[in-house]
């Protein structure tokens, strides 16, 4: 920020969130901009949620029958980058990947959502927020280039008896790409483009995590708030596994169900189930408006709920390749129990969770086993929302678009329907059911990635202040 | 009222110019180019031939057992070596009381370099059953299943550095990667900071580690022409603030630090290499592919560092020197960058700006990417314990929009207190951090 903006009442309130223990800035959720298989939007995702319904179904990206997963929970392939970016952007579509693409989709409805005016509205008017005061977390994973761009290039690099060679590649291959072919690829570009359209300066950052990369993304965001260098931030994450090499890698952790082409798409994904096989790939984006709830009440913005407390911790099992989930759970368990002295609370306070359960034997089963650790017994009285027999395990997104489930339960005081095919491990609520309302203070969000990235986010209900 | 005080207590580094803090320092000091024809692959007919790359290292010296790192590329294996020695000097190796869920790890950590060859062979068999105009998948998979291995893969994600000095250390508590290109690893510590700042971590493992020194790597910086071709003078090429710079020329290694609260480290005895005392984060919000003219991004990043330090940057010390005693700068030999980050330098510290040197280590050990900020950080903390300032090599032309004092061509002696790093990443993710020589509880 500028040394003027930090001047005076600017820089006393800036100062005096920096040390949390004089003064606490609250933080919440304003804005949801989700993209999933479900449709685009907050709405879409709930509404798919209450009904049940799954958008996972056969890759139609490319032909999948051959492969070892043939089932994605995939975007529909109608939505186009085009319509959520600023006219004076448009010739800037032609460098996002889709990875980027769903960032910006996401981040368009977000701030839509929540009801604020920024440079990326073309007719909107003065932006809600000055520039310096947005900043912009927004996780990605590791961006594969399109296959075809890069293999016509290394068709260019062969040599008459057809094979490929690097001296053939350095001149006749590589001028096959785009200049700025780089530049489609890196993982910071989800938040760079982001952070042009809607023109924010404030502190801007990548996690790159795994699936861990969402959540750890908003509890930075929170973090950059709390201290006072941003009253609001684009918040989550996006990407797309749905591509050959990155469905042969996402096959190769071990965590995805292997899949024939005549199964039956909707019976695969068993969070917690006694049979479960594995998980799915979606594809998607949850950017959140994180923003500070003094500011939120200024302006009178819908609060979906407070991120009330955070934690996170590193453990994975490492003595095999591909790693494995640290199986006793504590790692996650850690995570979790910083998460609820950061709130303020006992386990038994939490009314409902939103865990990864992404429907693979070993990732549920330490999941299972840090809950138990956290909430004993009373484990068996939680109600479960599971979303990857919905929407699949979305890389990167996944963890941030289970903060979105998380507070668009609390927000609405329900409880989705769950899918779940088969029966589920004893002492856990994670069985069938339709949607119901509940009384929900506070909602748990946890999960661990590939790579032992565990995190633990808790949503509260916000009380609107008259 | 104060906040929480964040001191380093060790550090350690891999790098073109060597594999030990002193041996790298020295040669810094000496003013040596690490930079020579690439021999990872070969890149004779690439515009850019050349880079600096780590040279004779084996990661497995450093390691308890090597075997549980096995698989372990080359990002990773740089990271591994750079932590360790970083570990090693903070003593934490020999302290049992150590509460490792209070340790955390922030790095900005590079993707692993892909298994090129591989995905050459997969992919021209599918181009081929496509007709020569697309892969066909059911070719591709075919052909992926005989050529692509499985941890050469997995082991690419941006996330597996820290999970393999996770494993290494034994440290369970918050652990975060970010990448955000070129700034990643001065982010990594400034928010590493923030983490212990904020009462989650008492101890945290920050920094980088990055190659791109494979043939996707360097095609991708060749076709933005953002690399230099001098491909006559490998040792010459890195030039920044010389008129006749063209560009940056590649490095690959990590740079790690031990980050931990003042309070923890005297309880325990520890030895106080330097203290970070400000950190400051923006976006330009520009363009993907240039940097705000004015380096608006760049100023705030570094105003912002300075505001969290106390520090004015117009304002005189009693003594009459600037409050900055050295910059090492983001310095890339890019035309643009090196112009406008003077710019920015003299847009934060108007006329003090002359008076602070600033130099660039790329010059001499070529760009790390992700891993260019901390070793950067490093070389700042270094400064101030010798009073040694590493020169800008090969600066022999000077640019009439880079008028600032480069320490061209030959260390100098000097008295630093306070030092500051910058780091800028294309796209305009910006960081700059603040350290200063440890003046006692």
């Amino acid at each position: 920020m500028t040394g003027a903006a930090r001047c005076g009442a600017a820089r006393l309130v800036a100062d005096l969130a920096r040390y949390p223990w004089l003064m606490s800035r609250a933080v919440g959720i304003t804005g949801l901009g989700v993209v999933t298989g479900l449709g685009i939007g907050g709405e879409a995702l709930w509404e798919g949620l209450l009904a049940g319904r799954s958008a996972i179904g056969p890759i139609r990206q490319f032909d999948a029958t051959a492969f070892p997963v043939n089932f994605a929970a995939e975007v529909d392939a109608a939505v186009t980058v085009r319509d959520f970016v600023p006219k004076n952007y448009r010739k800037a579509v032609k460098v996002m990947c889709r990875d980027v693409e769903l960032a910006v989709i996401g981040a368009a409805r977000a701030i839509a959502d929540a009801k604020m005016i920024t440079k990326g509205i073309t007719d909107g008017g003065e932006p809600t927020f000055a520039p310096n005061r947005v900043g912009c977390q927004i996780g990605s994973g590791l961006i594969v280039a399109e296959i075809n761009e890069l293999t016509a290039a290394f068709a260019k690099a062969r040599d008459e008896t057809g094979a490929f060679t690097m001296k053939r590649f350095g001149v006749e291959g590589m001028n096959e790409l785009t200049p700025l072919w780089l530049l489609k690829y890196l993982p910071n570009m989800l938040a760079c483009h982001v952070t042009i359209i809607h023109d924010c300066r404030g502190p801007s950052n990548t996690i790159t995590c795994g699936e861990a990369s969402g959540a750890l993304s908003i509890g930075e965001s929170r973090r950059v708030i709390e201290r006072g260098d941003a009253d609001v931030c684009f918040s989550g994450g996006a990407e797309s596994k749905i591509n050959m090499l990155a469905l042969l890698r996402q096959h190769y952790t071990e965590m995805m169900a292997t899949t024939a082409p005549d199964m039956d798409p909707g019976a695969i994904v068993r969070p917690f189930g006694t049979d479960a096989i594995g998980s799915l790939p979606g594809e998607g984006a949850a950017i959140l408006m994180v923003e500070s709830i003094e500011t939120a009440q200024q302006r009178g913005a819908r609060v979906y709920a407070e991120i009330a407390g955070f934690g996170a911790t590193q453990s994975a099992d490492l003595s095999t390749c591909p790693p494995k989930p640290d199986a006793s759970g504590d790692g996650l368990a850690d995570a979790i129990e910083q998460a609820l002295r950061d709130t303020g609370i006992k386990a038994d306070a939490i009314d409902a969770i939103v865990p990864m359960g992404c429907g693979q034997r070993q990732y549920d089963a330490a999941e299972v086993a840090a809950l138990q650790t956290v909430f004993g017994l009373h484990l068996a009285k939680k109600p479960l929302v599971t979303t990857k027999p919905n929407i699949g395990l979305c890389a990167a997104a996944t963890s941030a678009l289970d903060v979105a489930a998380g507070a668009l339960c609390v927000h609405h005081q329900a409880l989705p329907a769950r899918i779940a095919p088969g029966a589920v491990l004893d002492g856990l609520d994670a069985g069938a059911t339709k949607q119901r309302d509940a009384r929900l203070e506070y909602v748990l969000v946890c999960g661990s990635g590939f790579g032992g990235q565990n995190t633990a986010v808790v949503l509260k209900r916000h009380k609107q202040s008259a | 009222m104060s906040k929480t005080r964040v001191v380093i207590t060790g550090m350690g580094w891999v790098t073109p110019l060597g594999h030990s803090i002193d041996a790298v320092w020295s040669r810094l000091v000496n003013g040596e180019s690490g930079v020579d024809r690439i021999t990872r692959f070969d890149a004779e007919t690439f515009p850019t031939d050349f880079a600096a790359q780590v040279r004779d290292y084996d990661y497995r010296q450093f390691l308890r057992n090597p075997k549980a790192h096995e698989h372990a590329r080359l990002n990773s294996q740089y990271a591994l070596g750079a932590a360790v020695q970083a570990w090693r000097m903070s003593g934490l190796d020999q302290y049992p009381e150590l509460n490792r869920k209070r340790v955390g790890i922030y790095f900005g950590a590079g993707e692993g370099p892909p298994a090129f060859e591989n995905s050459v062979a997969s992919n021209l068999a599918g181009w081929e059953s496509g007709g020569g105009t697309s892969v066909d998948p059911k070719a591709w998979i075919a052909a992926a299943k005989q050529h692509i291995v499985m941890h050469e893969e997995v082991e690419q994600e941006a996330n597996f550095p820290l999970l393999h000095v996770s494993q290494e250390l034994g440290v369970r508590g918050p652990a975060y990667n970010c990448l955000t290109a070129c700034a990643a690893s001065t982010q990594a510590v400034g928010e590493g900071m923030e983490i212990m700042r904020r009462g989650d971590a008492d101890v945290m493992v920050a920094g980088g580690t990055h190659t791109m020194l494979h043939p996707l790597g360097v095609t991708g910086f060749n076709r933005l022409t953002a690399l230099s071709t001098r491909k006559d003078s490998p040792q010459t090429a890195s030039r920044p603030f010389d008129l006749t710079r063209d560009g940056f020329v590649m490095g690959e290694g990590s740079g790690m630090i031990i980050i931990e609260t003042l309070d923890h480290a005297l309880q325990r005895g520890a030895t106080i290499l330097a203290e970070i005392i400000g950190f400051g984060s923006s976006a330009d919000a520009f363009r993907i592919t240039d940097i705000q003219p004015e380096g608006l991004g760049a100023q705030a990043a570094m105003r912002e560092a300075l505001d969290d330090a106390g520090i004015d940057p117009h304002k005189r010390l009693p003594d009459g020197r600037p409050p900055i005693h050295y910059i090492s700068a983001h310095g890339t030999g890019t035309q643009e960058n090196d112009s406008i980050e003077s710019l920015a330098v003299k847009g934060v510290f108007g006329e003090l700006a002359p008076e602070i040197p600033v130099s660039s280590i790329k010059s001499m050990m070529g760009h790390l990417i992700a891993a260019a900020g901390a070793v950067e950080l490093i070389t700042c903390v270094q400064a101030i314990r010798t009073g040694a300032l590493p020169p800008t090599m090969n600066l022999k032309t000077p640019d009439p929009a880079c008028d600032l004092d480069y320490v061209p061509n030959q260390s100098r002696q000097a008295k630093i207190d306070v030092a500051l790093s910058n780091s800028f990443g294309f796209g305009g993710q910006n960081d700059t951090l603040v350290v200063k020589r440890f003046d006692g509880a």
